[in-house]
């Protein structure tokens, strides 16, 4: 019979780097730690045991809370999932819209190659099982924005299943030990996304943009293994960054290319599962964290107020903080599930099975495809622990930034500086001035090599740690100067003349004959205080290690 | 000349007896003239005239484009047409304007074809009397033949006892066979093609599934539905085909195998042919007539030396209830769309909430027969019913197709049966019986072939002791057109079908006979 048709629809780009991750765009302040800044920020909004902390009263036990996710990420395709439109945010409302995607009658679906690419790499990623052979269908029901009446997905035997999600976790008191935790796949389906429906309340219409009908989405389906708002932000970024790894989807959650519905219930551990919300449309992980705790917090007030929790649809009301009950007018949807009879099987093929007179255009090979998988960002991290000899949080954070990793990787090649200096320098020094103006990466004023030369003529103990700060502030006023202009510009170099040190160090001696007092009754801040006195006299162009040395030789200490 | 067969006309266009634009002009007056038959919908007069210059051009260039090009023919008005409007006969769809042609339009618009207008059905297609569009019933262009007024009774012949088409397709039958185009598109789910042809008297070629493209075919069943071809020889419809037939990138089942010509032998041979008389389609309510000449075709065949042997396909009586189960439900999800946001009909009754406006617009715009489908269809695919209706219902169908799997696997090349029960009925008669029941009926020998996705094809055989025509169906397996088709040719030749005799078409010359097919067939009552 009739063999699966694809159509070609390559990538925009593999990886997302100009994108401004969402959650980064968030954060604010320059209070840069070592760890994971996504982490840290949770901290102070998830309360991640709210559920725990709940003291059992007398003869009750502790609740236990259980939260599923549904994800649906764009696939980032130069086309739709089943038709040639152009995939493009933010394009004129209705531009990128084909006859199919309006649903004109006798128009018909045409699988596109590059979303099963992205979905079966997805799936190899997370370690599911992929099928060989999956089916579309169709879930019925009338909305403005969905033009056909129903949407194609995969409901009955999706592309891939029974896979694994590896996610850390930060504990202890300045979240400084790092824990992993898994949380199991049910399913990841291809499917359409639906348009936008406007609703203009003062005029009472309803404008409808197509632009987004039609588009690759891959649903991953997380089995419910989580129990607070923190674990499944945390999930979700992991995946985010596997999927941006990838070149899956530019996963960007601000411009919805990542949405998320929890389905959140609690229970008293060893008893039955509570009945189940579903919090719908969370579009950034700190609301995602922010509506499960909410709605662990909500279920348990009401159950133990005597309450019961409504199996219902809920939204976030991110202004008050707050889940919302969801106008359901129809009640309880019956989707009226039924095979696509305009697709065929979607058939997979592994090295093994490729049928020798295929057309190369018509097979797609698992065993190919995983072959092609880049690094995933666990083994980038494990990566740069081994080779650089990093603490696994600076890991997390390298890779916590879109671009970040790249930059460091670039400054490490040029630099002669210790990978251990590298790593301070770009998560705290740069990093912190990116937060501060809120840029990306890409956005720096600072290149890599200018950093690079920067920590080199550190390195070389040219200038003082104090200067090179001094040295990337100028260079971050991007007005072209290298750091050794700048360095020379503004005398900055660190006095190699051992015998000028001396002079300076003996005349600080005898300028002040109290601290010199006190230094010989072995008060210990005497001596730095000395030190200090010294950089001081030499404008700060003074090595501090050497003026120490040649204190305590002159002191006889 | 139009009385002649497209491969006639074409060799006239090609020696220059008639131009594209006498060819046009003439249909077009027939068409006028036969505007009582209510087969067109929509005559598309001035694109016809346009595309005829065209054509008339390229002849004089002497770069023709083939075979089609300069021939009339016309669409069922379920094709996507652009520019041209495309109704469905249905309110839903009037004044809807494609903006792009069916793959099988512009296929053969890109082999120089002439497209005369689009053709009446039954609404969406969902009917087998062509009676239940909203432009009215097509009437059997039969009814005003020499031969029918002459052998029926006197009460017959009063206008009001005019004869159906059959259906869905009967716009595009009626119009091949009063001879207003050489060739007519019509779509075919559970026998639309073959049951107006056989009431019509044309040949009614539903191809294989997957052989020809469905995209811009506005759906009714899209697991069943096929583009078919009406023609007035089986030679026609190999033309036609040889232009349809093969993978469309736009419709994800049609095969990728590259497809072979379509030429038919010029001497088809049967002999050392196996010819499987179904056994289970010999059942109480067939026509003594057509059960006569059905012993009588299967002879024929014997006499030529191909074996005739009786086979069974067991669940044959389960067929039409499964069949309607999986049309119902398609039905339901397929018109899902109508909802008068993004085209066709949309109410200006109530606009106070989103629902309000679908529900009045789908209200408004489809008749009792399709919004009956709509509910049936929802009804099976709920939660609670889709295992119960659905899924069983698919289940009887893979026993549908594994009964044919296993009487072609044992050697038959090809199944003879009959196409109808009966010979056309009067429109009185027809509208006795609701449009569920007419297709159940209707439908009996054919819709199981669509469950199956095989080939089939209507030949006419005889006239009627009314003076009526009568087909017998060929059915072939998957894919194997040719041969079927093969088979049809030979038979066709045996049974020299009568020509139709319309008495105000032969008063003014318009239909000349030219090969002696005027003479009673082989095959009489």
């Amino acid at each position: 019979m009739a063999a699966p048709v694809l159509r070609s629809g390559f990538p925009g780009r593999r990886w997302a780097l100009a994108w401004i991750d969402d959650c980064s765009r968030l954060r604010s302040g320059s209070q840069i730690g070592p760890i994971s800044n996504w982490a840290r920020r949770q901290s102070s909004v998830a309360q991640p045991s709210l559920h725990t902390a709940q003291k059992p009263r007398k003869g009750e036990h502790k609740w236990a809370a259980v939260v599923g996710l549904e994800i649906h990420a764009q696939i980032s395709s130069n086309s739709k999932l089943f038709s040639g439109a152009q995939v493009c945010f933010a394009a004129p409302p209705n531009s990128l819209v084909s006859y199919f995607d309006a649903s004109l009658p006798g128009t018909l679906p045409v699988l596109n190659r590059r979303c099963v690419e992205a979905a079966v790499m997805a799936g190899l990623a997370l370690n599911c099982h992929i099928n060989k052979k999956s089916l579309f269908d169709r879930k019925h029901y009338f909305y403005s924005d969905l033009p056909a009446g129903y949407q194609i997905t995969q409901q009955r035997l999706p592309i891939a299943t029974n896979g694994h999600l590896t996610y850390s976790i930060y504990l202890g008191k300045k979240h400084s030990q790092v824990t992993t935790k898994t949380v199991r796949i049910k399913q990841i389906q291809l499917e359409q996304d639906s348009g936008k429906s406007l609703h203009d309340d003062l005029r009472s219409q309803t404008l409808i943009d197509l632009n987004r009908a039609g588009i690759g989405l891959l649903e991953v389906v997380l089995e419910p293994d989580l129990c607070c708002g923190e674990e499944a932000a945390l999930a979700v970024r992991e995946l985010q960054l596997i999927l941006q790894a990838l070149g899956a989807s530019q996963a960007n959650m601000a411009e919805g290319q990542l949405r998320v519905d929890a389905n959140i219930s609690v229970h008293h551990p060893g008893e039955a599962l509570g009945v189940r919300t579903e919090v719908k449309n969370l579009n950034s992980l700190r609301f995602l964290a922010k509506a499960i705790d909410y709605e662990i917090q909500r279920q348990i007030t009401e159950l133990e107020n005597g309450g019961e929790i409504l199996n219902e649809t809920r939204s976030f009301d991110y202004k008050r903080g707050c889940t919302m009950p969801m106008r359901d007018k129809e009640g309880k949807q019956d989707y009226r599930f039924m095979p696509e009879p305009n697709l065929p099987p979607l058939v997979l093929y592994d090295d093994t099975s490729v049928p020798p007179d295929a057309d190369p255009q018509q097979v797609i090979s698992i065993d190919r495809l995983r072959d092609m998988l880049p690094e995933l960002p666990s083994a980038t991290r494990e990566r740069l622990v081994q080779q650089y000899g990093m603490l696994p949080e600076h890991s997390f954070a390298l890779l916590n930034e879109v671009g970040l990793l790249e930059f460091f990787q670039n400054v490490i090649k040029e630099t002669r500086a210790e990978p251990k200096k590298v790593t301070n320098w770009v998560l705290n020094t740069f990093l912190c001035y990116l937060k501060h103006q809120n840029l990306a990466v890409s956005e720096s004023p600072v290149t890599p090599s200018a950093l690079a030369e920067l920590l080199d003529l550190l390195d070389s103990k040219a200038i003082s740690s104090s200067a090179a700060k001094q040295v990337f502030e100028e260079l971050w006023r991007g007005e072209g100067k290298t750091a050794a202009q700048i360095v020379s510009e503004q005398q900055l170099e660190l006095i190699q003349d051992e015998e000028a040190l001396e002079e300076l160090c003996q005349a600080t001696i005898e300028g002040h004959p109290q601290v010199v007092m006190d230094v010989k009754k072995r008060n210990p801040k005497a001596i730095n205080k000395l030190v200090g006195l010294v950089r001081k006299a030499s404008l700060s162009r003074a090595d501090p290690a050497l003026i120490k040395e040649i204190l305590e030789k002159k002191l006889s200490l | 000349m139009l009385g002649r067969t497209l491969r006639e006309v074409s060799s006239a266009l090609k020696q220059g007896h008639i131009t594209p634009t006498e060819l046009c002009k003439k249909c077009l007056s027939l068409i006028k003239k036969t505007k009582y038959l209510n087969a067109y919908i929509t005559v598309s007069e001035e694109v016809a005239l346009k595309q005829a210059e065209e054509s008339e051009k390229r002849y004089k260039q002497g770069q023709s484009l083939g075979d089609l090009d300069g021939i009339p023919v016309a669409v069922k008005d379920n094709f996507s047409t652009s520019g041209i409007e495309t109704t469905c006969a249905s309110n839903m769809l009037k004044g809807y304007l494609p903006p792009y042609n069916a793959t099988v339009v512009q296929r053969l618009l890109d082999q120089g074809a002439l497209l005369m207008g689009k053709t009446n059905l039954d609404e969406f297609a969902m009917g087998s009397g062509s009676t239940d569009g909203v432009f009215g019933p097509v009437k059997n262009p039969w009814t005003y033949s020499k031969q029918y007024r002459e052998r029926s009774r006197q009460d017959a012949q009063e206008d009001s006892h005019w004869l159906i088409t059959g259906g869905s397709s009967g716009g595009s039958a009626a119009a091949v066979a009063a001879f207003t185009c050489f060739a007519a598109l019509g779509s075919d789910t559970g026998g639309s093609t073959r049951n107006p042809a056989a009431h019509c008297g044309t040949v009614g070629f539903k191809p294989s599934y997957g052989l020809v493209s469905r995209h811009g075919l506005i759906p009714l069943v899209n697991s069943m539905d096929v583009p078919g071809i009406f023609t007035r020889c089986v030679d026609d419809t190999a033309i036609v085909l040889g232009v349809l037939a093969g993978h469309d990138p736009k419709d994800s089942t049609t095969v990728n195998d590259p497809v072979k010509p379509t030429t038919l032998p010029s001497v088809p041979d049967v002999s050392g042919l196996c010819i499987g008389i179904p056994k289970e389609y010999l059942v109480p309510e067939l026509s003594s007539e057509i059960r006569s000449l059905w012993s009588q075709a299967a002879d024929l065949f014997e006499a030529e030396g191909a074996r005739v042997i009786e086979v069974c396909l067991p669940h044959t009586c389960y067929s039409i209830v499964c069949y309607h189960v999986l049309c119902t439900s398609e039905v339901a999800s397929n018109m899902a769309r109508f909802d008068g946001l993004q085209y066709g009909h949309r109410s200006a009754v109530d606009m106070s909430s989103t629902e309000a406006l679908y529900a009045a617009t789908r209200q408004e715009g489809f008749n009792d027969v399709v919004k009956g489908r709509i509910l049936s269809g929802n009804f099976f695919l709920l939660k609670e019913n889709y295992e119960n209706y659905f899924v069983k219902a698919q289940k009887v169908r893979r026993l549908i197709v594994n009964d044919f799997v296993n009487v072609f696997g044992s050697g038959v090349d090809v199944l003879l049966t009959p196409t109808t029960l009966t010979q056309a009925v009067p429109y009185l008669e027809f509208i006795k019986e609701d449009n569920r029941t007419r297709s159940a009926q209707d439908d009996i020998f054919t819709q199981a072939v669509n469950m199956a996705g095989l080939p089939a094809v209507n030949v006419p055989v005889a006239l009627s002791s009314q003076g009526l025509p009568i087909g017998l169906q060929l059915i072939g397996r998957a894919f194997c057109d040719q041969q079927l088709l093969t088979v049809a040719k030979w038979f066709e030749k045996q049974v020299q079908f009568p020509v139709i005799q319309l008495q105000d078409l032969m008063d003014d010359g318009s239909l000349v006979p030219e090969n002696g097919k005027l003479t009673s067939g082989s095959l009489t009552q």
